[in-house]
Protein backbone atom coordinates (compact mmCIF):
# COMPACT_ATOMS: atom_id res chain seq x y z
CA UNK A 1 0.00 0.00 0.00
CA UNK A 2 1.24 2.93 -0.77
CA UNK A 3 1.66 6.60 1.05
CA UNK A 4 -0.07 8.42 -2.16
CA UNK A 5 -3.39 6.10 -1.80
CA UNK A 6 -4.43 7.85 1.81
CA UNK A 7 -7.48 10.12 0.75
CA UNK A 8 -7.06 13.57 0.87
CA UNK A 9 -8.62 15.74 3.09
CA UNK A 10 -8.19 19.38 2.07
CA UNK A 11 -9.33 22.32 4.53
CA UNK A 12 -9.87 25.09 2.42
CA UNK A 13 -10.46 28.90 4.19
CA UNK A 14 -13.85 28.66 3.65
CA UNK A 15 -14.66 25.35 5.08
CA UNK A 16 -12.32 25.91 8.63
CA UNK A 17 -14.39 29.58 8.78
CA UNK A 18 -17.79 28.30 7.94
CA UNK A 19 -18.44 24.85 8.78
CA UNK A 20 -16.12 23.29 10.88
CA UNK A 21 -16.28 19.89 11.11
CA UNK A 22 -19.18 19.53 8.61
CA UNK A 23 -18.42 16.22 6.04
CA UNK A 24 -20.39 15.77 2.78
CA UNK A 25 -22.41 12.59 2.13
CA UNK A 26 -22.79 11.91 -1.35
CA UNK A 27 -24.98 9.42 -2.72
CA UNK A 28 -23.26 6.80 -5.55
CA UNK A 29 -25.45 4.97 -8.20
CA UNK A 30 -23.25 2.72 -9.43
CA UNK A 31 -24.06 0.07 -12.39
CA UNK A 32 -23.79 -3.51 -11.87
CA UNK A 33 -21.96 -4.73 -14.43
CA UNK A 34 -19.23 -1.87 -14.55
CA UNK A 35 -19.12 0.68 -11.69
CA UNK A 36 -20.10 -1.43 -9.29
CA UNK A 37 -17.41 -3.95 -9.67
CA UNK A 38 -15.00 -2.08 -10.29
CA UNK A 39 -16.31 -0.80 -6.96
CA UNK A 40 -15.33 -4.05 -5.84
CA UNK A 41 -12.25 -4.41 -7.06
CA UNK A 42 -11.39 -1.10 -5.36
CA UNK A 43 -12.01 -2.85 -2.31
CA UNK A 44 -10.21 -6.30 -2.74
CA UNK A 45 -7.71 -3.78 -4.10
CA UNK A 46 -7.37 -2.19 -0.68
CA UNK A 47 -7.72 1.40 -2.51
CA UNK A 48 -8.66 3.95 0.01
CA UNK A 49 -11.05 6.66 -1.10
CA UNK A 50 -13.16 9.21 1.12
CA UNK A 51 -15.70 7.47 3.18
CA UNK A 52 -18.33 10.30 1.94
CA UNK A 53 -20.12 8.46 -0.72
CA UNK A 54 -22.92 6.18 -0.27
CA UNK A 55 -22.96 3.43 -2.89
CA UNK A 56 -26.64 1.92 -4.03
CA UNK A 57 -26.14 -0.48 -6.70
CA UNK A 58 -28.83 -0.51 -10.03
CA UNK A 59 -28.59 -2.46 -12.49
CA UNK A 60 -27.51 -0.39 -14.89
CA UNK A 61 -27.07 3.69 -14.76
CA UNK A 62 -30.12 3.65 -17.35
CA UNK A 63 -31.76 2.63 -14.18
CA UNK A 64 -31.30 6.24 -12.41
CA UNK A 65 -34.49 7.87 -12.13
CA UNK A 66 -34.16 11.71 -12.61
CA UNK A 67 -36.40 11.54 -9.39
CA UNK A 68 -33.53 9.54 -7.39
CA UNK A 69 -31.17 12.18 -7.94
CA UNK A 70 -33.61 15.43 -7.00
CA UNK A 71 -34.55 12.53 -3.93
CA UNK A 72 -31.33 12.37 -2.64
CA UNK A 73 -30.72 15.99 -2.73
CA UNK A 74 -33.84 16.98 -0.94
CA UNK A 75 -32.80 14.15 1.54
CA UNK A 76 -29.61 15.70 2.59
CA UNK A 77 -27.14 14.64 -0.01
CA UNK A 78 -24.82 17.35 -1.16
CA UNK A 79 -23.62 15.10 -4.12
CA UNK A 80 -24.67 12.49 -6.51
CA UNK A 81 -22.28 10.23 -8.76
CA UNK A 82 -23.79 8.17 -11.29
CA UNK A 83 -20.93 5.38 -12.10
CA UNK A 84 -22.18 3.69 -15.87
CA UNK A 85 -20.11 1.75 -18.47
CA UNK A 86 -18.14 3.09 -21.03
CA UNK A 87 -20.40 4.25 -24.29
CA UNK A 88 -20.18 1.24 -26.16
CA UNK A 89 -20.55 -0.91 -23.54
CA UNK A 90 -23.59 -0.86 -21.77
CA UNK A 91 -24.82 -4.54 -20.61
CA UNK A 92 -28.10 -3.11 -22.21
CA UNK A 93 -27.10 -1.80 -25.01
CA UNK A 94 -27.61 2.21 -24.45
CA UNK A 95 -28.95 2.66 -20.27
CA UNK A 96 -25.47 4.71 -20.18
CA UNK A 97 -26.69 7.14 -23.26
CA UNK A 98 -30.03 7.49 -21.40
CA UNK A 99 -28.22 8.03 -18.27
CA UNK A 100 -25.79 10.40 -20.41
CA UNK A 101 -28.85 12.52 -21.76
CA UNK A 102 -30.53 12.70 -18.50
CA UNK A 103 -27.68 13.89 -16.38
CA UNK A 104 -26.90 16.54 -19.29
CA UNK A 105 -31.20 17.47 -18.72
CA UNK A 106 -30.90 17.26 -15.15
CA UNK A 107 -27.91 19.66 -14.68
CA UNK A 108 -29.95 22.72 -16.67
CA UNK A 109 -32.43 21.58 -14.09
CA UNK A 110 -30.59 21.70 -11.50
CA UNK A 111 -29.10 24.85 -11.96
CA UNK A 112 -32.40 26.89 -12.50
CA UNK A 113 -33.57 25.54 -9.10
CA UNK A 114 -30.45 26.90 -7.55
CA UNK A 115 -28.17 23.64 -7.24
CA UNK A 116 -24.60 24.05 -8.47
CA UNK A 117 -24.19 21.41 -11.64
CA UNK A 118 -20.91 20.13 -10.34
CA UNK A 119 -23.19 18.61 -7.59
CA UNK A 120 -23.96 15.79 -10.08
CA UNK A 121 -21.03 13.82 -11.39
CA UNK A 122 -21.58 11.00 -14.36
CA UNK A 123 -18.58 8.62 -14.95
CA UNK A 124 -17.74 5.70 -16.97
CA UNK A 125 -15.88 2.99 -15.12
CA UNK A 126 -15.80 0.04 -16.80
CA UNK A 127 -15.32 -3.13 -14.09
CA UNK A 128 -11.15 -3.42 -14.23
CA UNK A 129 -10.94 0.54 -13.52
CA UNK A 130 -11.03 0.09 -9.61
CA UNK A 131 -8.22 3.28 -9.47
CA UNK A 132 -10.62 5.17 -11.37
CA UNK A 133 -13.66 4.68 -9.14
CA UNK A 134 -10.90 6.04 -6.25
CA UNK A 135 -10.52 9.07 -8.46
CA UNK A 136 -14.32 9.87 -8.92
CA UNK A 137 -15.36 9.52 -5.47
CA UNK A 138 -12.15 11.53 -3.96
CA UNK A 139 -12.77 14.39 -6.62
CA UNK A 140 -16.93 14.53 -6.39
CA UNK A 141 -15.81 14.61 -2.35
CA UNK A 142 -13.34 17.70 -3.21
CA UNK A 143 -15.64 19.46 -5.39
CA UNK A 144 -18.58 19.41 -2.93
CA UNK A 145 -16.65 20.32 0.11
CA UNK A 146 -15.99 23.45 -1.37
CA UNK A 147 -19.46 24.00 -2.88
CA UNK A 148 -20.57 23.89 0.86
CA UNK A 149 -23.47 22.55 2.53
CA UNK A 150 -27.01 22.21 0.99
CA UNK A 151 -29.45 21.59 4.03
CA UNK A 152 -32.50 21.63 1.86
CA UNK A 153 -34.28 19.29 4.10
CA UNK A 154 -34.20 21.71 7.16
CA UNK A 155 -34.03 25.12 5.06
CA UNK A 156 -37.16 24.07 4.49
CA UNK A 157 -38.08 22.80 7.24
CA UNK A 158 -37.09 26.31 8.96
CA UNK A 159 -39.53 28.60 5.92
CA UNK A 160 -42.22 26.25 7.26
CA UNK A 161 -42.14 27.49 10.39
CA UNK A 162 -43.81 30.55 9.40
CA UNK A 163 -47.20 28.54 8.56
CA UNK A 164 -47.28 26.54 11.65
CA UNK A 165 -46.95 29.83 13.80
CA UNK A 166 -49.78 31.14 12.26
CA UNK A 167 -52.28 28.51 11.85
CA UNK A 168 -51.84 27.45 15.62
CA UNK A 169 -51.86 30.95 16.38
CA UNK A 170 -55.41 31.42 14.62
CA UNK A 171 -57.48 32.51 17.33
CA UNK A 172 -54.90 35.99 17.83
CA UNK A 173 -55.20 36.27 14.09
CA UNK A 174 -58.56 36.39 14.15
CA UNK A 175 -58.38 39.27 16.59
CA UNK A 176 -56.01 41.41 14.34
CA UNK A 177 -58.75 41.23 11.57
CA UNK A 178 -61.29 41.77 13.50
CA UNK B 1 -87.46 16.06 5.31
CA UNK B 2 -83.87 15.91 6.81
CA UNK B 3 -81.45 18.86 6.43
CA UNK B 4 -79.48 18.82 3.05
CA UNK B 5 -75.76 18.19 3.55
CA UNK B 6 -73.82 21.18 3.37
CA UNK B 7 -71.00 22.44 0.78
CA UNK B 8 -68.75 25.40 0.61
CA UNK B 9 -66.70 26.70 -2.12
CA UNK B 10 -63.40 29.44 -1.17
CA UNK B 11 -60.75 30.58 -3.43
CA UNK B 12 -57.13 31.39 -1.87
CA UNK B 13 -54.07 32.31 -4.38
CA UNK B 14 -56.65 32.01 -7.88
CA UNK B 15 -57.16 33.03 -11.20
CA UNK B 16 -61.02 32.58 -10.66
CA UNK B 17 -61.19 29.51 -13.39
CA UNK B 18 -62.07 27.10 -10.74
CA UNK B 19 -65.09 29.17 -10.07
CA UNK B 20 -66.07 29.42 -13.52
CA UNK B 21 -65.79 25.60 -13.28
CA UNK B 22 -68.28 25.49 -11.22
CA UNK B 23 -71.07 27.57 -12.91
CA UNK B 24 -69.81 25.54 -16.12
CA UNK B 25 -71.87 22.65 -14.02
CA UNK B 26 -74.92 24.13 -16.28
CA UNK B 27 -78.05 22.48 -16.06
CA UNK B 28 -75.85 20.41 -13.47
CA UNK B 29 -75.64 22.49 -11.51
CA UNK B 30 -79.82 22.28 -10.31
CA UNK B 31 -79.12 18.83 -9.59
CA UNK B 32 -76.31 20.16 -7.35
CA UNK B 33 -77.95 22.93 -6.03
CA UNK B 34 -80.81 20.60 -5.45
CA UNK B 35 -79.03 18.46 -3.62
CA UNK B 36 -77.10 20.05 -1.13
CA UNK B 37 -77.16 24.11 0.65
CA UNK B 38 -74.13 25.86 -0.53
CA UNK B 39 -73.23 27.75 2.70
CA UNK B 40 -70.29 29.39 1.62
CA UNK B 41 -69.38 30.55 -2.14
CA UNK B 42 -67.74 34.23 -1.99
CA UNK B 43 -67.29 34.59 -5.42
CA UNK B 44 -70.90 33.49 -6.27
CA UNK B 45 -73.40 34.42 -2.97
CA UNK B 46 -72.94 37.19 0.09
CA UNK B 47 -71.50 35.20 2.62
CA UNK B 48 -69.08 36.62 5.10
CA UNK B 49 -66.14 35.33 6.98
CA UNK B 50 -68.65 35.76 10.17
CA UNK B 51 -71.05 33.07 8.55
CA UNK B 52 -68.45 30.38 8.34
CA UNK B 53 -67.58 31.36 11.85
CA UNK B 54 -70.80 31.20 13.50
CA UNK B 55 -71.04 27.55 12.19
CA UNK B 56 -70.21 24.52 14.19
CA UNK B 57 -67.32 22.56 13.86
CA UNK B 58 -67.50 20.28 11.28
CA UNK B 59 -71.14 21.85 10.00
CA UNK B 60 -69.77 21.44 6.05
CA UNK B 61 -70.02 17.47 4.58
CA UNK B 62 -67.48 18.94 2.03
CA UNK B 63 -65.86 22.65 1.38
CA UNK B 64 -63.84 23.09 -2.14
CA UNK B 65 -60.75 24.96 -1.68
CA UNK B 66 -59.08 26.23 -4.79
CA UNK B 67 -55.87 28.51 -5.08
CA UNK B 68 -52.18 28.49 -3.91
CA UNK B 69 -51.92 29.55 -0.20
CA UNK B 70 -49.25 32.57 -0.30
CA UNK B 71 -50.88 34.89 2.22
CA UNK B 72 -51.63 34.87 6.05
CA UNK B 73 -55.29 35.07 5.12
CA UNK B 74 -55.14 32.27 3.23
CA UNK B 75 -53.38 30.31 5.40
CA UNK B 76 -56.48 31.41 8.65
CA UNK B 77 -59.16 30.71 5.80
CA UNK B 78 -57.78 27.22 5.26
CA UNK B 79 -57.73 26.38 9.31
CA UNK B 80 -60.91 28.14 9.35
CA UNK B 81 -62.58 25.83 6.83
CA UNK B 82 -60.69 22.75 7.52
CA UNK B 83 -62.03 23.26 11.08
CA UNK B 84 -65.83 23.73 9.75
CA UNK B 85 -65.84 21.14 7.03
CA UNK B 86 -65.72 17.33 7.34
CA UNK B 87 -64.53 16.58 3.80
CA UNK B 88 -62.01 19.15 2.50
CA UNK B 89 -61.12 19.25 -0.83
CA UNK B 90 -58.43 20.84 -2.83
CA UNK B 91 -59.80 22.06 -5.48
CA UNK B 92 -57.64 22.57 -8.75
CA UNK B 93 -54.12 22.54 -9.66
CA UNK B 94 -53.22 24.96 -7.21
CA UNK B 95 -54.29 23.82 -4.20
CA UNK B 96 -53.46 20.72 -5.30
CA UNK B 97 -50.22 20.87 -6.04
CA UNK B 98 -49.33 24.67 -6.27
CA UNK B 99 -49.92 25.23 -9.49
CA UNK B 100 -49.08 27.99 -11.93
CA UNK B 101 -48.54 30.92 -9.15
CA UNK B 102 -46.04 27.79 -7.70
CA UNK B 103 -43.37 28.73 -10.01
CA UNK B 104 -43.32 31.66 -8.16
CA UNK B 105 -41.16 29.37 -5.63
CA UNK B 106 -37.91 30.30 -8.18
CA UNK B 107 -37.72 33.44 -7.11
CA UNK B 108 -37.22 34.99 -3.53
CA UNK B 109 -39.90 37.35 -2.24
CA UNK B 110 -37.91 40.01 -2.30
CA UNK B 111 -36.60 39.59 -5.92
CA UNK B 112 -40.94 39.46 -6.53
CA UNK B 113 -41.67 42.58 -4.74
CA UNK B 114 -38.49 44.48 -6.34
CA UNK B 115 -39.87 43.54 -9.95
CA UNK B 116 -43.34 44.04 -9.14
CA UNK B 117 -43.05 47.43 -7.06
CA UNK B 118 -39.47 49.13 -8.61
CA UNK B 119 -37.91 47.64 -12.02
CA UNK B 120 -40.96 46.08 -13.96
CA UNK B 121 -41.03 48.32 -17.28
CA UNK B 122 -44.60 49.52 -16.47
CA UNK B 123 -44.08 50.56 -13.02
CA UNK B 124 -44.00 54.63 -11.88
CA UNK B 125 -43.16 54.27 -7.97
CA UNK B 126 -40.36 56.74 -7.51
CA UNK B 127 -40.71 56.75 -3.74
CA UNK B 128 -40.28 53.00 -4.13
CA UNK B 129 -43.44 52.28 -2.19
CA UNK B 130 -44.44 48.66 -1.19
CA UNK B 131 -47.43 47.20 0.51
CA UNK B 132 -47.00 47.32 4.10
CA UNK B 133 -48.78 44.64 6.69
CA UNK B 134 -50.23 47.67 8.96
CA UNK B 135 -50.16 51.34 7.92
CA UNK B 136 -52.01 54.76 8.84
CA UNK B 137 -54.29 56.02 6.72
CA UNK B 138 -55.77 59.33 7.17
CA UNK B 139 -56.21 58.82 11.01
CA UNK B 140 -57.06 54.69 10.01
CA UNK B 141 -54.93 51.91 10.98
CA UNK B 142 -54.91 49.80 8.03
CA UNK B 143 -54.17 46.17 7.22
CA UNK B 144 -53.33 43.94 5.07
CA UNK B 145 -52.33 40.19 4.85
CA UNK B 146 -48.83 39.38 4.87
CA UNK B 147 -47.41 37.73 2.28
CA UNK B 148 -45.39 34.83 2.98
CA UNK B 149 -41.99 33.60 1.49
CA UNK B 150 -43.20 30.49 -0.32
CA UNK B 151 -46.51 29.16 -2.38
CA UNK B 152 -47.91 26.33 -0.72
CA UNK B 153 -50.67 23.54 -1.82
CA UNK B 154 -52.94 23.54 0.26
CA UNK B 155 -51.94 20.38 2.12
CA UNK B 156 -48.53 21.64 3.12
CA UNK B 157 -51.00 24.37 5.16
CA UNK B 158 -53.86 22.20 6.51
CA UNK B 159 -55.03 18.66 6.89
CA UNK B 160 -56.85 17.92 3.00
CA UNK B 161 -58.52 15.14 2.44
CA UNK B 162 -59.55 14.67 -0.88
CA UNK B 163 -57.60 16.33 -4.10
CA UNK B 164 -59.45 17.46 -7.34
CA UNK B 165 -56.97 18.23 -9.75
CA UNK B 166 -56.97 20.29 -13.09
CA UNK B 167 -56.43 23.97 -14.41
CA UNK B 168 -59.72 24.47 -13.78
CA UNK B 169 -61.01 20.75 -12.98
CA UNK B 170 -63.66 19.62 -15.76
CA UNK B 171 -67.52 19.83 -14.20
CA UNK B 172 -67.69 16.41 -14.68
CA UNK B 173 -65.13 15.52 -12.19
CA UNK B 174 -66.66 18.03 -9.76
CA UNK B 175 -70.48 16.17 -10.41
CA UNK B 176 -68.79 13.06 -9.77
CA UNK B 177 -67.53 14.15 -6.43
CA UNK B 178 -70.20 15.75 -5.36
CA UNK B 179 -72.76 12.25 -5.97
CA UNK B 180 -70.33 10.27 -4.22
CA UNK B 181 -70.19 12.75 -1.32
CA UNK B 182 -73.96 12.35 -1.34
CA UNK B 183 -73.76 8.60 -2.07
CA UNK B 184 -71.67 7.73 1.02
CA UNK B 185 -69.09 6.22 -2.05
CA UNK B 186 -65.76 8.73 -1.66
CA UNK B 187 -62.72 6.21 -1.55
CA UNK B 188 -59.98 6.25 0.71
CA UNK B 189 -58.73 9.60 2.44
CA UNK B 190 -56.18 11.45 0.40
CA UNK B 191 -57.40 10.34 -2.84
CA UNK B 192 -57.01 12.27 -6.21
CA UNK B 193 -60.95 11.92 -7.47
CA UNK B 194 -59.57 11.51 -11.30
CA UNK B 195 -58.77 8.33 -13.05
CA UNK B 196 -54.90 6.78 -12.19
CA UNK B 197 -53.56 5.92 -15.49
CA UNK B 198 -51.73 8.69 -17.77
CA UNK B 199 -53.63 10.86 -20.34
CA UNK B 200 -52.22 9.03 -23.36
CA UNK B 201 -54.47 6.47 -22.19
CA UNK B 202 -57.13 8.59 -22.83
CA UNK B 203 -56.11 10.46 -25.63
CA UNK B 204 -57.77 10.04 -29.04
CA UNK B 205 -53.88 10.38 -30.77
CA UNK B 206 -52.72 7.20 -29.18
CA UNK B 207 -52.67 4.89 -32.12
CA UNK B 208 -50.16 7.25 -33.62
CA UNK B 209 -47.79 7.33 -30.88
CA UNK B 210 -44.84 5.16 -31.93
CA UNK B 211 -43.55 2.71 -29.35
CA UNK B 212 -39.78 4.30 -29.82
CA UNK B 213 -40.11 8.00 -29.76
CA UNK B 214 -36.59 9.57 -31.35
CA UNK B 215 -36.15 13.02 -31.00
CA UNK B 216 -34.01 14.58 -33.36
CA UNK B 217 -35.19 18.12 -32.30
CA UNK B 218 -38.24 19.86 -30.26
CA UNK B 219 -40.42 22.25 -31.83
CA UNK B 220 -42.57 24.85 -29.62
CA UNK B 221 -45.88 24.51 -30.19
CA UNK B 222 -46.27 28.28 -31.63
CA UNK B 223 -43.83 27.88 -34.36
CA UNK B 224 -45.41 24.80 -36.20
CA UNK B 225 -48.70 23.94 -37.32
CA UNK B 226 -48.95 20.99 -35.95
CA UNK B 227 -50.96 18.16 -37.46
CA UNK B 228 -54.70 17.67 -35.46
CA UNK B 229 -54.33 13.82 -35.77
CA UNK B 230 -50.88 12.70 -34.75
CA UNK B 231 -49.19 12.63 -31.80
CA UNK B 232 -47.66 15.79 -30.27
CA UNK B 233 -44.54 13.87 -29.47
CA UNK B 234 -43.78 12.05 -32.61
CA UNK B 235 -44.35 15.49 -33.65
CA UNK B 236 -41.37 16.39 -31.97
CA UNK B 237 -43.58 19.00 -29.63
CA UNK B 238 -43.39 18.56 -25.69
CA UNK B 239 -46.68 17.03 -24.53
CA UNK B 240 -47.16 16.46 -21.01
CA UNK B 241 -49.57 13.47 -21.64
CA UNK B 242 -47.63 10.84 -20.39
CA UNK B 243 -46.43 12.05 -17.24
CA UNK B 244 -49.62 13.37 -16.63
CA UNK B 245 -53.11 11.97 -14.86
CA UNK B 246 -56.18 11.34 -16.85
CA UNK B 247 -59.41 13.02 -16.06
CA UNK B 248 -59.79 15.83 -18.26
CA UNK B 249 -60.39 14.22 -21.41
CA UNK B 250 -57.87 15.30 -23.42
CA UNK B 251 -59.44 18.78 -24.02
CA UNK B 252 -55.93 20.37 -24.68
CA UNK B 253 -55.30 17.85 -27.14
CA UNK B 254 -58.76 18.44 -29.22
CA UNK B 255 -58.03 21.90 -29.20
CA UNK B 256 -54.58 20.78 -31.10
CA UNK B 257 -52.69 21.96 -28.14
CA UNK B 258 -50.29 20.08 -26.41
CA UNK B 259 -50.80 18.87 -22.36
CA UNK B 260 -49.06 20.71 -20.25
CA UNK B 261 -49.54 18.93 -17.60
CA UNK B 262 -52.17 20.81 -14.74
CA UNK B 263 -53.69 17.27 -13.57
CA UNK B 264 -50.72 16.25 -12.26
CA UNK B 265 -48.77 12.74 -11.70
CA UNK B 266 -50.29 9.57 -11.52
CA UNK B 267 -50.18 7.66 -7.84
CA UNK B 268 -47.09 5.98 -9.32
CA UNK B 269 -45.05 8.86 -9.53
CA UNK B 270 -43.65 11.26 -6.95
CA UNK B 271 -42.27 14.02 -9.09
CA UNK B 272 -44.20 15.07 -11.98
CA UNK B 273 -40.99 17.28 -13.90
CA UNK B 274 -38.57 14.14 -12.75
CA UNK B 275 -40.51 11.84 -14.54
CA UNK B 276 -41.22 14.08 -17.84
CA UNK B 277 -37.35 15.41 -17.92
CA UNK B 278 -36.64 11.87 -17.79
CA UNK B 279 -38.70 10.29 -19.99
CA UNK B 280 -38.01 13.09 -23.10
CA UNK B 281 -34.15 12.73 -22.69
CA UNK B 282 -34.26 8.65 -22.73
CA UNK B 283 -35.79 9.16 -26.13
CA UNK B 284 -32.89 12.06 -27.49
CA UNK B 285 -31.21 10.72 -30.12
CA UNK B 286 -28.00 11.76 -29.23
CA UNK B 287 -24.59 9.31 -28.26
CA UNK B 288 -23.05 12.77 -26.94
CA UNK B 289 -23.06 15.51 -24.63
CA UNK B 290 -22.79 18.36 -27.08
CA UNK B 291 -25.64 16.72 -29.56
CA UNK B 292 -27.52 16.01 -26.14
CA UNK B 293 -27.42 19.45 -25.45
CA UNK B 294 -27.91 20.98 -28.57
CA UNK B 295 -31.27 18.85 -29.05
CA UNK B 296 -32.15 19.51 -25.33
CA UNK B 297 -31.73 23.26 -25.99
CA UNK B 298 -35.14 22.95 -27.56
CA UNK B 299 -36.91 23.22 -24.55
CA UNK B 300 -35.05 26.52 -23.42
CA UNK B 301 -37.01 26.44 -19.75
CA UNK B 302 -37.17 23.35 -18.09
CA UNK B 303 -38.84 23.96 -14.86
CA UNK B 304 -41.35 25.86 -16.65
CA UNK B 305 -42.55 23.35 -18.99
CA UNK B 306 -42.21 20.69 -16.89
CA UNK B 307 -42.94 21.96 -13.32
CA UNK B 308 -45.61 24.10 -14.77
CA UNK B 309 -48.47 23.15 -12.41
CA UNK B 310 -46.49 21.62 -9.22
CA UNK B 311 -43.06 23.12 -8.03
CA UNK B 312 -44.30 23.84 -4.62
CA UNK B 313 -45.22 19.90 -4.55
CA UNK B 314 -42.05 18.83 -6.17
CA UNK B 315 -38.85 16.67 -4.67
CA UNK B 316 -37.13 20.07 -4.09
CA UNK B 317 -40.01 22.48 -3.62
CA UNK B 318 -38.63 25.42 -5.55
CA UNK B 319 -35.33 27.37 -5.80
CA UNK B 320 -33.12 26.97 -3.50
CA UNK B 321 -32.26 31.00 -3.80
CA UNK B 322 -35.98 30.84 -2.11
CA UNK B 323 -34.72 29.25 1.07
CA UNK B 324 -33.36 30.87 3.98
CA UNK B 325 -29.17 30.47 4.26
CA UNK B 326 -27.95 27.43 6.13
CA UNK B 327 -27.38 27.67 9.33
CA UNK B 328 -24.86 24.70 9.29
CA UNK B 329 -21.75 25.14 11.31
CA UNK B 330 -21.60 21.70 12.77
CA UNK B 331 -20.29 18.21 11.44
CA UNK B 332 -22.66 15.33 10.99
CA UNK B 333 -19.93 12.88 9.99
CA UNK B 334 -20.49 10.48 7.32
Amino acid sequence: MQDDTVIPVPRTEAVQAGVGGWEPKIVAFFCNWCTYTAADLAGVSRLRYAPNVRVIRVMCSGRVDPQFVLDAFAKGAVGVLIGGCHPGDCHYIEGNYKALRRVTFLHRLLESLGIEKERLRLEWISASEGDRVRTAVNEITETVRQLGPLDIRSRNAALDREVEARVHAHGEEAILHA
Amino acid sequence: MPEKPKIGFYWCGSCGGCEESVVDLALDLLVVVDAVDIVFFPVGMDFKREDVEALPDGAMAACFINGCIRTSEQEEMSALLRQKSQNLIAYGACATSGGIPGLANQFTKEQILRFVYETSPSTHNEAGVRPQVASQDAGHALTIPALRDRVRALDQVVDVDYYLPGCPPTPELLKNAVLALLNGQLPEKGSVLAPDVALCDQCRRKDTKPTELKYTEFIRPHLVKADPNTCFLAQGIVCMGPSTRSGCGALCIEGNMPCSGCFGATSRVRDQGAKMLSTLAASVTADNRDDAERILAGIPDPVGTFYRYSLPHSLLRGSTANLPKSTRNGGSRP
